[in-house]
C-alpha cells in the first residue's frame, strides 16, 4: 500500500510558507500606501500646493519600488495551488477559483490600468483624472485584497457549499454565503487594516529619520501628521477586527484559539494569557506544566471567545478527548466527539464515498441513495478520514502561541505610539524627542514581524487542514518528487532574496535622496 | 436530461478563456521586444525609450497571465488541477521567467539596484525567449496531448487520495521533445518579435529605430511564418483527440482539427480573417512607410489565436488529451466548475465591456503622444 510522502507534504508547505511569507512583506505596504499617497495627492489637488505634489510623487516612488516586487512574488503563489496542491485544486476549485477570477476580472486591470497613469500621467491627463486614477489604484489593490481573503477565510470556515459524490469535490451553492460569511468579513478587514497601519509606521519612521538627520522637514512633518492620523484610527480599528476574528476562531476553529493560548486544559472562566513563556517540550498527554510563567487576565478568554465571562473553553486535550458541551452553527448544545471519533466518521464519510461511486457504476440506484445518505450525515468530518493519529489534529502550539502574542502585543503598542506622537504634534508643537524619533525608525521592522506573526497564527494555527475538518494537508498536495519541491524551494528562497536586497537597497537609496528637488 | 444551460455555460467560459489566451500572445509583444532591446536600440537614449516604450505595458500582459491562469482554475478546475501539478517543469519555468521580468522594468535604472542594469536586461531577455517559447509549446500539448491519468475514484484512498497524476517523470519537461509543440513555441516567439517591431514602429517617435524595426520585421516575419504554417498544415493533417457526444468515449479522429474548423465555419472565418490581417500588417508595414500594422496584426494575431483555442475544446474535441490513456482527456464537460460557479462568474463577467473601456480610456490619454527622447529628458518616472 502506498503511504503519503511526508518528505513531500513538508517541503510542499516549506515552499508555500516561503513564497507566502515574501509576498507579504510587500503587499501590506502597497495596500496602506496607496491610501496614504492618495491623501496627500488629494491635498495636492485641493490645495494646489506644489509642495504636497512633492511629497506624493516622493512617496509613489517608494510605492512603485515596492509594488513591482509584490507582483513578482504574487504570481508564484496562484500557480503554486496548482503545481503544489493540485489535489486541492480540483477539490475546492469550484468554490476558490471564482474568487481567483474575479480578482483577476475587477481588480488586476483596475490596479494594472491606472498604475500606469498615476506614473506616467503627470503631464499627460488632467489633475482630477490623475487624481482619480491614483485612488483607483488604491481601490484596486484592495479589492484584490479582498477576493484572495474570501478564499482564504472560506478553507478557514467552509460555508455555502456542498460535497457533490458524483464529482467528488465541492461546490458552491450560495456565493454570498462565501462572500459574506463571518470569517471571511473580519479577516478582511483586519488583514487589509494590518496593512494600514503597517504603511502608516513606514511613513512615520522614514519621515522621523528625514527630522533626525535634519532634512525635508516639511515632508517629514506632513507626512506624520497624515501618517499618524490615518495609523492611530487604523490601529483601532485593526484592535476591534482582531476581536472580532479571535471570536470567529474560538466558534469555528477552537483547537487554533488553544493553541493561540498555549490552553491545554479547558476551564469554564478561562483568562486570557497576557504575556507568558511555555514549558520546551511539553506536549499533549503529559503532566508538565504548559507555562514556566505567565501573567493572564481572569475570564478574559472566555469573555473575548464566547462573549461570556463563565463560559467554557475548551483546551487542546478536551478537543482530542472530546466529551465537553458545544453550540453548533444551529444553537443546538451538543457533545464534541473525540478526534478517535471523528477519524472513524470520517473514514465511514470517506468508504460511503467510494460505496457510492461503485453503486452509480453498476447502476444500482437504490444502493447510491443509501451510500449517500451515509456519506451526507458524516460529511463534515469527511478530512478526519485521512489522519491516523487524534494528536495530529494538533497544530504547532510554540509557534502558534508566540506569534499570537507577539502580533497583539506589537498590535497594542502601535496604538500608544500614536497616541503619543499626535500628541506631541498637536499639543506640543512638533516636539519629538530624539529618542522617540529613533523608535519611530524601530516601529517599521517591528510592523513587519507583526505583520508576518499574524499570517503564522493563521496559517500554522490551523494545522492540519488546508479545509477545516474536510481536507487535511496531506491530502492536498501533488503528486511529484519531494526532490522536485526542494529544488524550486531553493531557486525560490535564492530569487527572492536576491531581488528582496535589491528591493532594499534601491529603497535606501531613494530614502536617502529624498524628493528629487530636496524639498523644502 | 441534457441540460442546455450548463453546456452554454460551459462554451461560454471556453470562449473566455480563449479570448483571454488570445489577448494574452497579443500582448507578448512585450516579451518580444525585450528580445530586441539591443537589436534595435543602438544608443542609450534609444534602448531607454524602448524600455519605456515596453514598460508601460509589462503589467497588462502580467495581469493577462494571472487572469488566464485565474479563469482557467475558476472554469476549469481539472485542468488547472491536472496540468500544473503535473506538468510541474514547465509550468515552474515559465513562472521563474515571469518573477524576474516584474522587477526589471522597476529596478533596471534605479540607483544601486544590486544586480546593474545589464542583470535585469538579461531578465527581460530571458522571459522574453523562454517566456513566449514555453508558453507555445505548453499550449501546443492541447493539440497533441500529454501523458497523464486523472481517477477521482482516489479520493477514497485514504492512503494516497491524489486525483491526477502524471505518467512521465519528466513532469512536462518531454513536451519540449515533440517538434509539433516546439514549431508552436518558435511561432509565438518570432510572432511575438514581429508585434513588438510593429508597436516600436508605432509607438517610439525616432527615425533609426523606425528603419531598424522595418528590417528587422522581415528577418523575423518570415521564420514567424515558416513555423507558423509548419505547425498549422501539420495540425490539419495529425489525428485529433475527438469526444462522442452521446458516450463520452474520446477516440482518434483522422483530420480532426480540420474538420473542426469546417464543422464550425464561423471559427474558420476567425482564424482566415485572423491570418490574412496578421499579413496585411506585416506587408504593408514592410512595403510602405506605415507605422499602423501593430493594430491589423494585432486584432489578426487575437482573432487566430482565438480561432485556434475553439477548435481545441469546441466540436466534441478534448482539449487537454491524455496520451497515457484517452479515456482520461479532458473536455469542457468533465472538467467544468459547477453549473452555479459559471453562472456567478458569467454575471461577473458582464464587466468585461467596462474593463476593456476603461482600459481603452486610460491608455488612450497617455498614448496621445509618440515617445522622443525629449520625453525621456523630462520624464519623471524612467525606467
Amino acid at each position: 500500500m502506498e503511504h503519503f510522502d511526508l518528505s513531500l507534504v513538508n517541503w510542499s508547505r516549506a515552499q508555500f510558507a516561503l513564497t507566502a511569507m515574501y509576498h507579504w512583506v510587500f503587499v501590506p505596504l502597497t495596500l496602506g500606501l496607496a491610501f496614504i499617497v492618495a491623501f496627500m495627492e488629494t491635498l495636492y489637488y485641493k490645495t494646489g500646493d506644489e509642495e504636497w505634489k512633492r511629497i506624493t510623487k516622493f512617496w509613489m516612488t517608494l510605492f512603485g519600488i515596492n509594488f513591482a516586487i509584490g507582483v513578482a512574488t504574487g504570481i508564484i503563489l496562484e500557480f503554486e495551488f496548482g503545481t503544489n496542491w493540485s489535489n486541492y485544486s480540483w477539490f475546492v476549485g469550484d468554490i476558490f477559483g471564482a474568487p481567483l477570477a474575479i480578482e483577476g476580472i475587477m481588480a488586476f486591470f483596475m490596479e494594472s490600468t491606472f498604475i500606469a497613469v498615476m506614473f506616467f500621467g503627470w503631464n499627460k491627463v488632467s489633475k482630477k483624472f490623475h487624481l482619480i486614477s491614483t485612488w483607483l489604484v488604491a481601490l484596486g489593490a484592495n479589492l484584490s485584497a479582498l477576493w484572495i481573503l474570501v478564499a482564504n477565510a472560506w478553507m478557514q470556515y467552509p460555508a455555502g457549499m456542498h460535497f457533490n459524490p458524483d464529482t467528488a469535490r465541492n461546490e458552491m451553492h450560495n456565493f454570498w454565503e462565501v462572500l459574506l460569511s463571518p470569517v471571511a468579513v473580519n479577516k478582511f478587514l483586519h488583514t487589509i487594516s494590518s496593512g494600514y497601519v503597517l504603511a502608516a509606521l513606514f511613513v512615520v519612521g522614514i519621515s522621523a529619520w528625514y527630522l533626525l538627520k535634519g532634512r525635508n522637514i516639511l515632508l517629514a512633518k506632513q507626512s506624520i501628521i497624515i501618517a499618524s492620523v490615518f495609523g492611530l484610527i487604523t490601529s483601532i480599528f485593526l484592535a476591534f477586527t482582531g476581536d472580532g476574528s479571535a471570536y470567529q476562531v474560538a466558534q469555528k476553529q477552537p483547537m487554533k484559539l488553544a493553541a493561540m493560548e498555549g490552553l491545554y486544559e479547558g476551564r469554564e472562566g478561562a483568562p486570557l494569557v497576557v504575556i507568558g513563556a511555555l514549558t520546551p517540550g511539553k506536549e499533549y498527554g503529559d503532566e508538565k506544566d504548559p507555562f514556566l510563567f505567565r501573567i493572564q487576565i481572569p475570564k478574559l478568554l472566555s469573555f473575548l471567545g464566547y462573549r461570556s465571562g463563565d463560559a467554557f473553553v475548551p483546551g487542546v486535550k478536551d478537543i482530542v478527548e472530546g466529551g465537553y458541551t458545544y453550540t453548533d452553527k444551529d444553537g443546538n448544545k451538543m457533545v464534541a466527539l473525540s478526534a478517535e471519533q471523528k477519524i472513524e466518521r470520517g473514514r465511514i464519510a470517506i468508504q460511503a464515498l467510494a460505496d457510492y461511486k461503485n453503486a452509480k457504476e453498476a447502476g444500482d440506484t437504490i444502493a447510491m441513495a443509501y451510500h449517500r445518505g451515509i456519506l451526507d450525515e458524516n460529511f463534515e468530518y469527511f478530512g478526519y478520514g485521512y489522519l491516523n493519529n487524534p494528536k495530529s489534529i494538533i497544530p504547532n502550539v510554540p509557534l502558534t502561541f508566540y506569534s499570537f502574542h507577539i502580533m497583539v502585543g506589537l498590535g497594542f503598542l502601535f496604538i500608544a505610539f500614536f497616541i503619543l506622537m499626535l500628541y506631541l504634534i498637536y499639543f506640543k508643537g512638533y516636539q519629538i524627542n530624539k529618542w522617540l524619533l529613533r523608535l519611530s525608525i524601530l516601529m517599521i521592522p517591528l510592523a513587519y514581524i507583526a505583520s508576518q506573526a499574524g499570517w503564522i497564527v493563521a496559517e500554522v494555527g490551523r494545522q492540519p487542514w488546508v479545509i477545516q475538518d474536510i481536507l487535511p494537508t496531506v491530502a492536498a498536495v501533488s503528486r511529484i518528487d519531494a526532490s522536485a519541491v526542494q529544488i524550486t524551494f531553493f531557486l525560490f528562497f535564492i530569487i527572492f532574496t536576491t531581488l528582496l536586497i535589491a528591493e532594499l537597497r534601491i529603497m535606501f537609496t531613494q530614502i536617502k535622496k529624498g524628493p528629487k528637488d530636496g524639498g523644502k | 436530461m441534457v441540460d442546455t444551460t450548463y453546456i452554454f455555460l460551459q462554451h461560454y467560459w471556453w470562449f473566455i478563456v480563449s479570448l483571454l489566451g488570445a489577448l494574452l500572445v497579443f500582448l507578448l509583444f512585450v516579451q518580444g521586444g525585450q528580445t530586441l532591446i539591443y537589436t534595435i536600440g543602438k544608443t542609450e537614449m534609444e534602448r531607454t525609450m524602448i524600455v519605456n516604450a515596453l514598460g508601460r505595458k509589462w503589467e497588462f500582459t502580467f495581469t493577462t497571465l494571472v487572469t488566464f491562469g485565474g479563469a482557467l482554475f475558476a472554469s476549469f478546475p481539472l485542468f488547472y488541477s491536472t496540468s500544473f501539478g503535473g506538468a510541474y517543469w514547465v509550468w515552474m519555468a515559465i513562472l521563474f521567467c515571469f518573477v524576474i521580468q516584474a522587477v526589471s522594468y522597476e529596478y533596471r535604472s534605479k540607483p544601486n539596484n544590486f544586480l546593474g542594469p545589464k542583470t535585469f536586461e538579461v531578465f527581460l531577455f530571458i522571459n522574453g525567449l523562454l517566456g513566449t517559447v514555453l508558453l507555445g509549446t505548453a499550449v501546443a500539448t492541447f493539440f497533441t496531448g500529454s501523458q497523464f491519468s486523472v481517477a477521482k475514484i482516489n479520493l477514497t484512498n485514504i492512503n494516497n487520495p491524489v486525483i491526477s497524476s502524471w505518467e512521465t517523470p519528466w513532469h512536462g519537461l518531454e513536451a519540449t521533445l515533440n517538434l509539433h509543440n516546439v514549431s508552436l513555441g518558435l511561432a509565438v516567439f518570432f510572432l511575438a518579435r514581429v508585434l513588438a517591431l510593429l508597436y516600436f514602429m508605432n509607438h517610439i517617435n525616432h527615425p533609426d529605430i523606425l528603419a531598424r524595426s522595418r528590417k528587422h520585421l522581415l528577418y523575423n516575419a518570415i521564420p514567424f511564418l515558416v513555423f507558423f504554417l509548419t505547425f498549422v498544415i501539420w495540425l490539419f493533417i495529425r489525428e485529433g483527440f475527438a469526444v462522442n457526444p452521446s458516450t463520452g468515449d474520446v477516440f482518434m479522429q483522422k483530420n480532426k482539427y480540420l474538420l473542426n474548423f469546417i464543422q464550425m465555419p464561423i471559427v474558420l472565418v476567425l482564424f482566415v480573417g485572423g491570418v490574412v490581417l496578421v499579413l496585411w500588417g506585416i506587408i504593408k508595414s514592410l512595403l510602405q512607410p506605415y507605422t499602423k500594422g501593430i493594430w491589423f496584426t494585432g486584432v489578426g494575431t487575437l482573432l487566430a489565436v482565438l480561432s485556434l483555442f475553439l477548435i481545441a475544446g469546441y466540436n466534441n474535441t478534448a482539449y487537454y488529451p491524455s496520451t497515457f490513456n484517452l479515456q482520461h482527456s479532458l473536455t469542457i464537460f468533465n472538467s467544468s466548475s459547477s453549473k452555479f460557479t459559471l453562472t456567478v462568474m458569467s454575471v461577473v463577467s458582464l464587466l468585461i465591456p467596462f474593463v476593456v473601456a476603461y482600459i481603452w480610456h486610460a491608455w488612450k490619454s497617455i498614448d496621445v503622444k509618440k515617445i522622443d527622447d525629449e520625453e525621456m529628458k523630462n520624464e519623471t518616472h524612467v525606467y
